[in-house]
């Protein structure tokens, strides 16, 4: 079964390898000639101003925590939807108060206006 | 079985102990909480070997792990919603300047 | 003779990228050194042939926990500044302590002796991890949701800008 591992390693080393071939290739074969206005970040366009490490808004973290809530949501059904046909009505609900009980929590987040961009 | 359990266990092992001086040394209440989760994660990798290892029928292990890692999101969305309020209010994350309980 | 050359790579891969995540100054840059650990402990679950495992310690750690801490990281300014010092001043402690319980486990392992099988891994242990869900499990699998909601609530008070 681990064998089966082999095709997705040797994607992943084909993967890393190819973009640091090109890369290094293109710095092998390059002429280097810098001057300031090659150096600078946007060689046409507008300066940048201020820091790049900018401060965010809360609100992208409100996305990313209903985001994470329902990741695990997927991971918990996910399980139980290939056992499906060998289980009852029981287990529908159960998974159904799964399901509803973090429903409750996307209601309480649309209410509270956690998903919306003020 | 070519790798011996004990291996693992010695990897969970020295995880646990490197994520414990994160969680310990850290200043910043972040690179505690990352602490935190490589401490989690040793502790997945305990029980996913003592699975695969000692009861390979049955599932109790692996179930463990999922419900370690839920228990482990839901401790992230609240601690990291602890730091943002705290960083809101006192402008700070450092847990040496967050002393609003001390007499 | 593959396997524990595999094995050693990805011990090595999770533990370098852990001490980074305990050392280095940025925190950007620790959350992205918590990402490789991730998928080292990934690849050492599809070691123990827990593959659905391993497919849920992406999806949620790597997914969500660590898309999370970036968020927070970039939301906090102040500790993205490169000159602070990273360790706290009772980090010597913290490491003598570290140290010591890592030599305190490492004896115990080897003195140990586990009841070890050779038996297979069944083939596929998702039917089974679903079917224990709602039979065994069924109290944690709810008590989880209820989990999930209390903390998605409590950490939206919390981080909530306030009008």
């Amino acid at each position: 079964m681990l064998s089966k591992y082999g095709f997705i390693g040797i994607l992943a080393v084909v993967a890393f390898g190819f973009p640091v071939l090109g890369l290094v290739v293109a710095w092998l074969l390059s002429p280097k000639k810098p001057n300031p206005i090659k150096q600078s970040t946007y060689e046409c366009g507008v300066e940048t101003i201020g820091d790049t490490w900018v401060q965010f808004r809360a609100q992208y973290y409100l996305f990313a925590l209903v985001f994470v809530v329902f990741d695990i949501e997927t991971v918990f059904l996910y399980p139980w939807a290939v056992a499906y046909g060998q289980l009852g009505l029981f287990a529908l609900v159960e998974a159904a108060l799964f399901v509803l009980i973090l429903f409750a929590g996307l209601v309480y987040a649309w209410r509270k206006g956690a998903l919306e961009w003020q | 079985m070519v790798i011996p359990l004990a291996w693992y266990l010695i990897v969970a092992a020295a995880l646990f102990c490197i994520g414990l001086y994160g969680a310990l040394a850290r200043r910043n209440a972040i690179g505690i909480l990352m602490g935190i989760e490589l401490m989690l994660n040793a502790v997945n990798i305990n029980l996913v070997a003592f699975w695969r290892y000692v009861r390979p029928q049955m599932l109790t292990g692996q179930l463990f792990a999922i419900f370690v890692m839920t228990v482990a999101a839901a401790e992230v969305a609240v601690g990291l919603a602890l730091v943002i309020a705290i960083y809101r209010s006192r402008d700070t994350v450092n847990v040496e300047e967050i002393d609003l309980l001390r007499g | 003779m593959l396997l524990p050359i595999l094995f050693i790579f990805f011990s090595i891969a999770v533990l370098g990228f852990a001490l980074l995540v305990v050392t280095t100054r940025n925190m950007f840059h620790a959350a992205l050194f918590l990402v490789g650990a991730l998928f080292g402990v990934a690849a050492l679950y599809i070691l123990l042939e827990a593959e659905f495992l391993a497919v849920v310690q992406i999806l949620i750690y790597v997914g969500a926990i660590a898309t999370l801490i970036v968020f927070a990281i970039m939301l906090s300014r102040n500790m993205m500044r490169r000159d602070i010092r990273a360790a706290n001043d009772q980090w010597v402690e913290g490491a003598v302590a570290a140290v010591l319980l890592f030599a305190l486990l490492v004896l115990v392992l080897s003195r140990a002796s586990w009841p070890t099988v050779t038996a297979a891994a069944p083939p596929d242990a998702i039917p089974g991890i679903g079917k224990a869900l709602v039979s065994d499990y069924v109290i944690p699998f709810e008590v989880a949701s209820v989990l999930l909601l209390v903390g998605m609530v409590g950490a939206i008070i919390i981080a909530r800008e306030r009008e």
